[in-house]
């Protein structure tokens, strides 16, 4: 990885700390916030599914356990939320690499795969909801006491700040993969598994790597979350919801690239946003909006966006 | 000790034996030739040397060493590279980057990777597409980078399934001295092939299998004049009428 690689990042970095400088509005930076939550964990499902071919549907399972993991450690046991947070991305990392070896030593592909990591996710938020130990179906409110210290912010702009950290630091461990040995015999499975096999790429170890690098990545997203809005029960960190936003954000932006997941994590929730003030508050309607898209770019896949413009501007 | 030793394979497919007590060696520094009609069970041979099927009896060894039934990967480490008759490219991928997953095998970093691939596409003569999408070359190039891919992990000994088939006859010329470089620079080759002019010209050692059996073992031209080697391509006594007929 040279510099030169890391400077879409930094000039990234630059523009969307402008954010709260030229925002202060509550519910906008409330939503900018959110963004960028998402933009985490579609980051995460990225590196299984655009690098590695590997679509999951149930990317909540790594995001819910992050968030559980970080509420349940500060609540339980009184671990500091940053220690809880840590603890977190391992438990979802862990809890991804069991998925990815109970599914991948059997050799499930493609709808295979989805069909079963969905199926996890699913377990994953029955039982959540029916074990008292997670607070069952009322949830887990972790109490408000705002201190820097305990990773509650008074100010939105602090936490926006945070989670643009984070967004960064998934980019560049993105960035890295894409330039490492590992990175290209990703590529190399998603293309063809048959091949890379042939040229001596252990498709199990490598198919392993992603997933659990993409757990945890997607698992700091959840624990994000549960850190910030104080509040997570299992239809929230292991609904459906968050692996269609985790895996739509990239479909729509560009599976396999960069900057992809943020291209659609921002587009999607953009076009959410002004659906509902333009219809007004009809529960669903963005994931009515959602759906359609999901049918259009399965259809008409866009392969990426930037590079649809790249094409587009003639080169 | 062979440097690659076939001892009694078998392969068999529900009631189907496509591979049947076939025994035979290859030279080290060799090019050797296994030919056979359509559906003698060649492919399914070198799935099973390169590791992609496990035998259902028999032994491969290698250096001495049984390998039987190990993961294509390990022997691709070990050495052992194949390419396959319809060609496996990374569709979405560069030239280059095709070739790189190869070299990434012997090299962890990436600017070593793409600089060993460069000079495999020097040797195969795909230096004019490097950057091209795999996905945009003709099947002579398509051949092309299946070959550089597995010559790019530093095999010592390469099979090739029919790197050949589908080439005119002037993309067979082109390609025959390319596979002779690559025995001379010190990698044994083992090659499927139906193109006779190449394998008479390339091969020093050429095993000719037929429903699943070996039945001729020798040089290009004692094996084309076996009985049994006419037999099997031209049917039942075509031996005897063609003598008959000389």
């Amino acid at each position: 990885m040279t510099p030169r690689d890391l400077l879409p990042i930094l000039a990234f970095a630059a523009l969307a700390a402008l954010v709260p400088i030229l925002v202060t509005a509550g519910t906008t930076l409330n939503f900018a916030i959110f963004t960028l939550i998402l933009c985490l964990a579609a980051q995460g499902w990225n590196i299984l599914g655009g690098y590695g071919g590997q679509y999951s549907f149930g990317h909540a399972a790594f995001f819910g356990t992050g968030a559980y993991a970080a509420a349940l450690l500060q609540l339980k046991l009184g671990i500091s939320p940053y220690g809880a947070f840590a603890t977190g991305i391992a438990a979802a990392a862990t809890v991804g690499f069991v998925i990815g070896f109970l599914s991948f030593r059997s050799g499930l592909r493609g709808s295979y795969f989805a069909l079963v990591t969905l199926a996890f996710a699913e377990v994953f938020r029955v039982l959540a909801n029916a074990v008292e130990f997670t607070g069952g179906a009322a949830g887990l409110l972790i109490p408000i006491d705002v201190r820097p210290a305990n990773f509650q912010f008074a100010s939105r702009a602090s936490f926006y700040l945070v989670a643009l950290g984070l967004v960064v630091v998934a980019l560049v461990m993105t960035r890295a993969l894409e330039r490492a040995r590992l990175g290209a015999q990703l590529v190399a499975v998603r293309e063809n598994e048959q091949a890379a096999r042939a040229l001596g790429v252990d498709v199990l170890r490598v198919k392993l790597s992603a997933i659990t690098l993409s757990a945890g990545i997607t698992g700091a997203a959840g624990a994000l979350y549960a850190q910030y809005f104080l509040y997570i029960d299992s239809n929230i960190a292991y609904g459906s919801w968050i692996s269609v936003e985790a895996l739509l954000a990239p479909i729509i932006g560009g599976a396999g690239t960069l900057f992809g997941p943020i291209v659609g994590a921002v587009l999607l929730h953009s076009l959410a946003e002004f659906t509902k003030s333009l219809v007004g508050r009809i529960p669903g309607v963005d994931l009515v909006i959602f759906g359609v898209l999901l049918i259009l770019v399965v259809r008409f896949p866009p392969r990426d966006l930037p590079g649809l413009i790249r094409r587009r501007l003639g080169r | 000790m062979s440097f690659l030793e076939v001892d009694k394979v078998s392969k068999r497919f529900g009631g189907l034996l496509a591979v049947s007590d076939a025994s035979f060696t290859v030279a080290e520094g060799s090019i050797t030739g296994l030919i056979g009609p359509n559906g003698a069970g060649k492919t399914t041979l070198f799935a099973i040397v390169s590791g992609f099927e496990p035998p259902t009896s028999g032994q491969v060894r290698w250096r001495g060493q049984p390998i039987t039934g190990r993961p294509p990967h390990v022997l691709a480490g070990a050495g052992i590279a194949r390419t396959f008759q319809i060609v496996q490219p990374f569709a979405g991928l560069s030239v280059r980057e095709n070739i790189a997953v190869g070299a990434f095998l012997r090299h962890r970093r990436r600017a070593d990777a793409l600089e060993v691939a460069e000079q495999v596409a020097a040797r195969v003569g795909l230096s004019a597409e490097l950057d091209k999408p795999a996905a945009a070359l003709t099947v002579a190039g398509r051949k092309r980078v299946e070959l550089a891919k597995a010559l790019a992990t530093a095999p010592q000994l390469l099979l090739l399934d029919e790197v050949l088939a589908g080439l005119n006859p002037s993309e067979v010329r082109d390609i025959v001295p390319v596979v002779r470089a690559i025995r001379d620079s010190g990698v044994t080759v083992l090659m499927i092939e139906h193109v006779m002019q190449a394998v008479m010209n390339l091969c020093e050692a050429v095993h000719v299998l037929a429903q699943g059996r070996i039945i001729a073992s020798g040089t290009p031209a004692e094996v084309v004049a076996a009985p049994a080697v006419i037999e099997a391509y031209l049917g039942h006594g075509a031996a005897a009428r063609l003598a008959r007929h000389a």
